[in-house]
């Protein structure tokens, strides 16, 4: 076990700030925690999905007769299944989505629009049968050009994916159809202003890849529809209330016909923000009147779930020789994959967050191409735009001779700077983190031969929003706590710790479960880093709203005014003139006494969490280039952030080491290889490399502690800011290796070495 | 599909040879069952030959060793002196997969996947070992660099097995190596491999060598070029050079999701080199 | 399609089940004995989420077919705890916070039993390549490869 963490909460709490083991864990060590893919049902059919082997093609027709007379096929749907959908945005994590677009990727229509678009599916007895079945689909396709590379998306003349997409926020609106969604500006004071200023300015372009979010279970669901219409789904998601919204919708069902059970899930890291197989299997049962099970292969995942946006990335930054940076432009292309609704929004707001800057100007085109609609990855947009941002800064802090830690330093936000995207922040800990950085031994050990050190910092906004929990007070005294925020990654350890803190009851008398959809009141997805904020803040809430009715009771029994009954050290006591008139009641005392008291004591917080607030973090890695193949390896890696408060460490620093390592792979090696008729090359683990334990280094960390005023116990969101500072962190120190700036991600072997030679050739190499 | 598991060659050449359609040899798995996963192939018949005793088997034979085709890699690593007499052959077996691939995949499966980018193939053909090869019409040796033709294209006659091979005795200082480059440190398919095998006379001149090239052209190569570079030389700079240029003019690649022409033509001749530095070390101590 | 009659030792216990020939370990393990401890994460090998031991031996059972476990001994996550007691690397996977959502965990522990068994005092080197060969993509694999290793400690000093 690792030392508690430092600096103070310790001794001011009893369970926050300590390392307990999670309620889930023993279930997960022992193989019998259910996930996606592990729940049966009676009768239960298996269901599989046709899709698209073209990236772009109109669908003149899909005859499924023959596979509906095959034996043991149960049911078949088409897009036709589905209602047809209004344009119409909503939020979905930090991103939004568009029902007309969620019916059209869901099941396609009109067009096939990547390959591995779902055009049909079938549910039958055995997955033998299904797939026997999917054979014998016909489908007259149109095939149609497409783009893959969203540069090329941009240009006149590329394929148009959608004839009714005209590009928003341009005026004059344009008058022909375009890939280019949207173009969204931020901007604050005047950067050519600025510029004029400048001692010294460097304008960069950056191109980084679409990256899989790669988590480990792919998606998997069982759905039950009775013929009254009452329906159930077990899935594996970030968000079963989402689950529920969206597949109703689609399916024109009520609401509340459909009840959502979160199984365990296998990560998602963004990815399980929206339905896939969900709707499909609902409307396979429906038709089949029995159980319907799928699951996604690993290739399907590949094909046909959202990774991240790749992206085309201008930055250029004008600075002062003291280092103060006086201009700061970016301008982004994000790719959105088939439908509009890439994070180049949240994108466009990091890039320059973690500064206090006078001039700023961002720009933001959200593109369409012939690829799987993206879906939320951790931080989704800010990594691209930081990792740019954060590159060109680390030039200029080496042009000027500064340290770019010192650079950062003079430029950090704080409390009180009016972000270029709106707000003023609060305590923020950019400096925090800059300060724990330039103190740490890593940034003073020696490198070896071929060998260099990057630094770069990100920065995260984090969010809130709707949000149930109840805490029921058991017949003996012990609590049931049900929060509705699926568990990705120890989000029950630190809920039932925050109860424990407010009841001063031990960990093991509160039995934490995640809430199916018919339990408790909406709850938004576990996205945005919001859940141990959100999920926190109503437990505590709950957990004040039972101390409040345990007083109650108490005062009932004992003929005391409300107010003159406190719960204090774990129970209910007489207070102020009344102290001592009555022995404290602990609460098995009180769940004794519920019944004639007033019946059940449950606490209860619905809210809509606000005062979510930013996490920022800056990282150092050294990494070792091998000057004849190109390999970057990564041998240190350092990753600061501030937590605001760490309730559970040991899962804030597992949050900041598996972004890390997201990031590593992000920067290094992971990438979608395209053939030229648009399909997908490497749909799988082998050639799409994730690293392995092999490729790491141990993850140093150093949890930061700047308390969220807003949050009762100081949390912010630590989830999504690990992955931000990576690729950049990475890139700074492959440029202080070799000499060589790199601006194309992923930097894999081939690129570094022809890269090297080319700066050999010129002599600007330092290896 | 049809699961078999004969016993004996005959048993399993005569599934194989009565078998109108297509039927695959199962050893250790781990490419047939991705690819029948993954419908890029879909047997009618299987035969898996792990019950055939001569497969699973390693064996000292005339200062050689004779090494089952379904041998798995973690069996060739436990194998003490195997390992001490060709270090390079069993590193390369166990280069392929993860430990848990090592626990079931073979060199035989390996060579018969017809990858040019296998990686114990390399090494066996540096090492100079013949495939033993049973089939309708009897048995029969093959050098390992004659086996494989094309990618997924093999020298054998419908209703032949594989069944072992054959390593020749070794002597004085020689001494085998094997390296590949890969993106990750584990997990990979090999963008370039080397094998190298070279003998020692007394003063350290090298007297023979062989060096083979995996995944820089349709089948893995054997590169005598490349071998004369080193032989009646001690491996100095020089030759050291010249064994890089060889290598590299060896190479016919191509482009693909794995690595550029032009990358593993350069990578080739830097695995070249430092295969056989590794070779070299090895021999001297011999 | 005639089906194959399997018989075969499963954590100690004898167990039989029908299975087509095509199916593999995995599917008859998930599907025909409700073990589903072993999870799938890719089917192809590549990620160790269904790593079993057969007769000792470490395997993916995702490359195996299920008729090839006939007559075999098969260890899997079920079989690790012995009664109420956790394996230590059990015990150190739960006080490292070495998992975060816990798909993979129980092919981890399946193969970092089977790398203490071989081999009791591992160097950091040795158990990341032992282990390249399961994913984890939430945890970076620092808090992993720190419960190997004092698992190791614990079984060693026993």
């Amino acid at each position: 076990m690792q030392e508690k963490v430092k600096d103070g909460p310790g001794s001011e709490f009893e369970y926050v700030g300590t390392r307990p083991i999670r309620p889930d864990g023993v279930d997960k060590v022992t193989g019998r925690a259910r996930f996606g893919a592990d729940f049966a049902l009676p009768g239960q059919l298996v269901g599989k999905v046709l899709r698209s082997p073209h990236a772009h093609a109109r669908i003149r027709s899909i005859d499924t007769s023959a596979a509906e007379k095959l034996e043991g096929v149960k049911s078949v749907i088409t897009g036709m299944d589905f209602k047809e959908q209004t344009s119409e945005f909503i939020p979905a994590g930090e991103m939004m989505v568009n029902y007309k677009d969620v019916v059209r990727n869901t099941m396609a229509r009109e067009k096939a629009l990547y390959e591995g678009h779902a055009i049909a599916a079938v549910a039958a007895t055995s997955a033998t049968i299904a797939k026997q079945a999917l054979k014998l689909i016909k489908v007259d396709y149109e095939v149609l050009p497409h783009v893959i590379d969203v540069v090329e998306a941009m240009k006149p003349g590329a394929p148009i994916l959608h004839e009714d997409m005209y590009t928003a926020g341009v005026e004059p609106a344009p008058k022909t159809a375009s890939n280019v969604a949207k173009r969204v500006e931020f901007v604050l004071g005047d950067v050519a202003a600025g510029l004029k200023q400048a001692d010294v300015v460097i304008e960069r372009e950056f191109t980084t890849q679409p990256v899989h979010q790669g988590y480990i279970e792919p998606h998997a669901c069982i759905a039950s529809v009775s013929e009254d219409g009452q329906a159930d789904v077990w899935v594996s998601t970030q968000g079963h209330w989402i689950v529920r919204a969206h597949c109703a919708r689609l399916l024109g069902w009520d609401v509340g016909k459909v009840r959502v059970t979160a199984a365990e899930i296998g990560g998602g890291f963004g990815g399980k923000t929206v339905v896939y197989l969900e709707p499909l299997a609902l409307a396979l049962s429906k038709k089949a009147r029995r159980p319907v099970k799928m699951v996604m292969t690993r290739e399907e995942v590949f094909r046909a779930s959202g990774p991240t946006s790749g992206a085309h990335v201008r930055v250029k930054i004008g600075a002062k020789k003291d280092g103060r940076i006086v201009s700061a432009e970016a301008e982004l292309k994000y790719q959105a994959g088939a439908f509009a609704g890439s994070p180049v929004q949240p994108g466009a707001m990091c890039a320059y967050a973690p500064y206090d800057l006078e001039n700023v100007k961002v720009v933001g085109y959200d593109v369409v191409t012939n690829r799987p609609k993206v879906a939320a990855y951790r931080a989704p947009g800010g990594p691209i735009s930081e990792f740019a941002v954060e590159s060109v800064i680390d030039e200029i802090a080496a042009k000027i001779g500064m340290d770019p830690i010192e650079m950062r330093l003079k430029n950090a936000a704080k409390q009180g700077t009016k972000a270029a995207y709106g707000p003023k922040f609060g305590p923020i800990g950019m400096i925090e983190t800059l300060e724990a950085a330039k103190s740490h031994a890593h940034w003073r050990t020696p490198l070896k031969k071929n060998q260099g050190r990057g630094v770069a910092s990100g920065f995260w906004f984090n969010i809130g929003g709707e949000t149930s929990v109840s805490l029921a007070l058991n017949e003996d005294g012990t609590l049931s706590l049900t929060a509705g925020t699926p568990d990705i990654g120890g989000l029950r350890a630190s809920l039932c710790m925050m109860a424990a803190e407010e009841l001063k009851v031990p960990l093991d008398k509160i039995r934490v479960q995640i809430g199916d959809t018919g339990q408790l009141g909406y709850n938004f997805l576990t996205g945005g880093s919001r859940s141990t904020f959100s999920s926190g803040m109503a437990t505590v809430e709950a957990a004040r709203d039972v101390m409040k009715e345990a007083c109650k009771r108490a005062s009932k029994l004992w003929e005391l005014p409300e107010d003159a009954v406190e719960y204090k050290d774990g129970a209910v006591r007489p207070a102020g003139p009344n102290a001592g008139k009555h022995n404290p009641m602990t609460l098995k005392e009180i769940a004794g006494i519920a019944g004639k008291t007033g019946g059940p004591i449950v606490g209860y917080a619905r809210i809509n969490a606000a005062g979510a607030a930013p996490s920022l973090a800056t990282h150092i890695c050294d990494v070792e280039v091998d000057p004849e193949t190109g390999k970057v390896s990564v041998v240190r890696y350092t990753a600061i952030q501030d937590a605001g408060r760490a309730i559970h460490p040991s899962y804030v620093e597992g949050q900041y080491q598996g972004g890390v390592a997201q990031g590593i792979g992000w920067a290094l090696n992971e990438e979608y290889i395209y053939d030229a008729k648009g399909k997908l090359e490497n749909p799988g683990f082998l050639d799409y490399r994730v690293p392995v334990a092999s490729d790491l280094p141990m993850i140093d960390t150093v949890i930061v502690e700047v308390p969220n005023p807003r949050h009762p116990y100081g949390v912010r969101g630590v989830g999504e800011t690990p992955i931000v500072p990576p690729m950049a962190t990475i890139a700074n120190a492959v440029a202080n290796a070799t000499g060589v700036r790199f601006t194309e991600l992923p930097m894999s072997p081939p690129k570094v070495l022809k890269a090297l030679d080319e700066a050999r050739a010129k002599g600007t190499a330092k290896i | 599909m049809r699961y078999e598991a004969p016993t004996s060659f005959d048993q399993a050449v005569a599934l194989l040879t009565r078998e109108p359609g297509e039927a695959r040899v199962l050893a250790g798995g781990t490419d047939l069952l991705v690819q029948m996963r993954t419908d890029i192939v879909d047997p009618i018949l299987v035969v898996d030959i792990k019950g055939i005793a001569e497969t699973r088997q390693i064996t000292e034979e005339g200062g050689g060793f004779r090494v089952g085709a379904a041998v798995t890699g973690a069996e060739l690593k436990e194998h003490g002196k195997l390992k001490s007499v060709w270090p390079g052959v069993v590193e390369a077996a166990n280069l392929i997969g993860s430990t848990q691939v090592q626990g079931r995949a073979t060199m035989g499966g390996n060579l018969c996947n017809g990858s040019p980018a296998a990686d114990s193939v390399p090494a066996l053909i540096a090492a100079g070992a013949k495939a033993t090869i049973v089939g309708p019409k009897g048995r029969r040796d093959v050098p390992v660099e004659d086996v494989m033709l094309a990618p997924r294209k093999l020298s054998l006659a419908k209703g032949e097995i594989i069944a072992s091979f054959l390593l020749p005795p070794k002597s004085g200082k020689t001494a085998d190596a094997y390296l590949r480059f890969i993106p990750r440190t584990e997990m990979d398919i090999a963008v370039v491999g080397c094998g190298v095998c070279l003998t020692l006379d007394a003063k350290g001149v090298c007297t023979a060598a062989r060096v083979s090239l995996g995944a820089v052209a349709p089948r893995p190569l054997l590169v005598a070029p490349a071998a004369a570079a080193i032989i009646g030389t001690t491996l100095d700079d020089a030759a050291m050079k010249k064994l890089d240029a060889a290598a590299q003019a060896a190479c016919q690649p191509i482009d693909d999701k794995r690595g550029t022409k032009e990358y593993r033509i350069k990578v080739a001749g830097v695995l070249a080199r430092r295969t056989a530095q590794i070779a070299l070390e090895r021999a001297r101590k011999n | 399609m005639a089906k194959h009659h399997v018989t075969a030792t499963v954590n100690g216990d004898a167990v039989e089940f029908l299975c087509e020939p095509q199916e593999t370990l995995l599917d008859c393990l998930r599907d025909q004995l409700g073990l589903t401890g072993t999870k799938e994460g890719c089917s192809t090998g590549d990620c160790g989420a269904c790593s079993v031991t057969v007769n000792g031996r470490l395997v993916c059972s995702c490359l195996m077919l299920g008729v090839e476990a006939n007559g075999k001994s098969i260890g899997t996550i079920e079989g690790v705890a012995k009664g109420e007691e956790l394996h230590p690397l059990q015990r150190k996977f739960l006080e490292h916070a070495a998992l975060q959502c816990g798909i993979c965990t129980p092919g981890f522990l399946v193969a970092a039993k089977a790398l203490l068994e071989k081999h009791p005092d591992p160097s950091e080197t040795e158990v990341r390549y032992w282990l390249a060969g399961n994913l984890c993509r939430c945890t970076g694999y620092d808090k992993i490869i720190r419960a190997v290793m004092d698992a190791a400690t614990e079984m060693r000093g026993a």
